[in-house]
């Protein structure tokens, strides 16, 4: 089972094309998303009908490449603006969230503890859902009252921020809290025996220490963001993010255009992963 | 706690309970009430069980769940069988830089969004695609076939976005287990399989019940899968409350369907943490 434990050799090579055999599966179809990109074709099948760049950069009929496409260039716009605020506010709400649980006993604490996790439990439908109902019931009682159309509740950017901060707020809290569990709190009270406030010692001591959890939940929260689909789904309104807009692409037939613009998220997602995996390696 | 503490107590408090209380209580509470309201006239309600009456007597909604919750289950389970030999690749077997490499390849896979996965399968498998081209090309079949709209590819497609879910928990608590006890498993005796039935699999068990948890809940909760895999007829319960609030405006039917699919994930999981005997502080945290 482990190198120190020799094992038949029979048993050895299957297990060895096992795992060649899963890696095969998870490269298939990133694979063909990616090459068929190249296709100088209307449809990213076969036959191959040779290599063309115009996915990327073509200007005119049929052949409009992702970079003269305005839609999807709008949503990526779109996504990335949502992303980053999501990002923001989830690490600004879990940084406070991990401060409270790691440094307060208070009453209600377990439960509060619970339902801070359960948005990971819950589909991303229903939260998406629920939200929906409850902004509604919101903006027509707000009608009743006052008379007052809130356009901002209706399904819109601001719903789709809502929605996925509702459980990607969770992920940045569990990701700071396991970095602040692990600060040793002696180098705090050194700072305050130095005779630094409360504030400024967290401020210089801690918060540089939690620094890297910090820019990992950024990055995993605006990712997480940016491919959300199921809470999105529900909640959108007239500015489509870009994995709904390809959605809509793709359920009215899918061109190349597609695999192009997979194929830049795919490299923007793994650049992003990757630098985020070496910059904690190196922490 | 002293007064300036007192203030910072509330401070980082209300972030919490504002989120909680808007975005999650509420919520879902205010679903449940329109998920029981009979529209009896035009912005008339009464309150009743009629939308639950709805789901429970009608034959292809109560089909439709049994069927998304027995799939997800099965996609759970075949899920954990692959991935298993692979954690434990990972995790024991594998030597030196090798493992952290094999476990980052597993991971860059699913930084790519969900859209672009299922698309990848979707040139694999339709008609004109490669599978379907592989296979006349070695003559075992004399036509284009197709292999998508049906439930192998929504569960190739559901086992393939979830595996980076099992993969991750498993390599964490496998890479827990001390080699030593392995071998002393060995010494004393065991074989292969029951080391692994004794030890491994035991000392797994964490890992196994929180990746099996989220797959599951993947399965249940995904709605871009079974739609373009499966076609038009997947009949996929999510794909119900999608039709009720968005297609057919039935606000009423499709927050008791967003309900029901609450209960049901909210079961097995509290099953599956039941049968255990763990705590979702553990599980999750």
């Amino acid at each position: 089972m482990i190198p120190t434990i020799p094992q038949p050799r029979a048993l050895r090579i299957v297990y060895g094309t096992y795992i060649a055999l899963f890696f095969l599966y998870l490269a298939l179809p990133l694979t063909v998303v990616a090459v068929f990109a190249f296709n100088d074709s209307q449809f990213p099948s076969l036959p191959w009908e040779g290599f063309t760049w115009n996915w990327f950069f073509g200007d005119s009929r049929p052949m409009i490449g992702v970079f003269h496409e305005r839609p999807i260039i709008r949503a990526v716009g779109t996504s990335a603006f949502v992303a980053g605020i999501v990002g923001l506010l989830s690490v600004a709400v879990g940084t406070s969230n991990a401060f409270l649980f790691n440094r307060y006993n208070f009453r209600g604490k377990g439960l509060l503890y619970v339902l801070m996790l359960l948005p990971l439990v819950i589909p991303g439908i229903v939260l998406g859902i629920s939200i929906l109902v409850f902004s509604s019931t919101v903006a027509n009682g707000m009608w009743d009252i006052a008379k007052m159309d809130i356009q901002a509740l209706r399904p819109g950017l601001l719903l789709v921020i809502l929605g996925q901060f509702s459980f990607i707020a969770t992920i940045a809290t569990l990701v700071i809290s396991a970095r602040l569990q692990k600060f040793d709190r002696s180098l705090e009270e050194a700072a305050l025996n130095l005779g630094a406030s409360r504030l400024t010692a967290v401020r210089t001591i801690t918060i540089p220490f939690l620094m890297p959890a910090m820019i990992g939940a950024l990055v995993v929260a605006f990712l997480m963001s940016f491919e959300n689909f199921n809470t999105t789904l529900m909640l959108v309104g007239s500015d489509a993010p870009l994995t709904i807009a390809m959605f809509d692409r793709l359920k009215e037939g899918s061109t190349p255009l597609l695999n192009a613009v997979s194929l830049l998220l795919m490299l923007g997602s793994s650049l992003l992963a990757l630098s985020l995996i070496l910059f904690q390696r190196r922490k | 706690m002293q007064s300036g503490t007192r203030l910072g107590f509330y401070l980082l408090l209300t972030p919490l309970v504002l989120w909680l209380a808007l975005l999650i209580v509420i919520p879902h509470i205010d679903m449940f009430l329109v998920s029981l309201r009979e529209r009896v006239g035009v912005r008339q309600y009464e309150t009743s069980f009629a939308n639950y009456l709805t789901f429970f007597t009608e034959p292809l909604y109560i089909w439709t769940f049994v069927r998304t919750a027995v799939m997800s289950v099965l996609a759970t389970i075949i899920t954990l069988l692959i991935a298993f030999p692979v954690s434990l690749y990972i995790a024991k077997i594998a030597r030196g830089r090798l493992g952290q490499v094999l476990f980052v390849l597993c991971l860059i896979p699913f930084y790519v969004s969900e859209l672009v996965r299922t698309f990848g399968w979707m040139i694999l498998l339709r008609e004109t695609g490669l599978v379907s081209n592989l296979l006349q090309w070695a003559g075992l079949a004399d036509q284009p076939v197709e292999m998508l709209y049906n439930d192998a590819a929504i569960m190739i497609g559901l086992v393939y976005t979830s595996m980076l879910f099992m993969v991750v928990p498993l390599v964490t608590t496998l890479e827990s287990l001390d080699d030593s006890v392995i071998e002393a498993g060995y010494d004393l005796g065991g074989n292969g399989f029951s080391v692994l039935r004794e030890i491994i699999i035991p000392h797994a068990a964490p890992g196994i019940v929180s990746g099996s948890i989220v797959v599951f809940m993947l399965s249940l909760g995904n709605y871009l899968t079974p739609t373009i895999l499966g076609g038009k007829d997947s009949l996929w319960f999510t794909e119900m409350i999608y039709n009720q609030f968005i297609v057919r405006f039935n606000w009423e039917l499709g927050a008791a369907f967003g309900f029901m699919l609450l209960i049901l994930s909210s079961l097995i999981v509290w099953g599956m943490l039941k049968l255990t005997r763990q705590s979702l502080e553990e599980t999750m945290g």
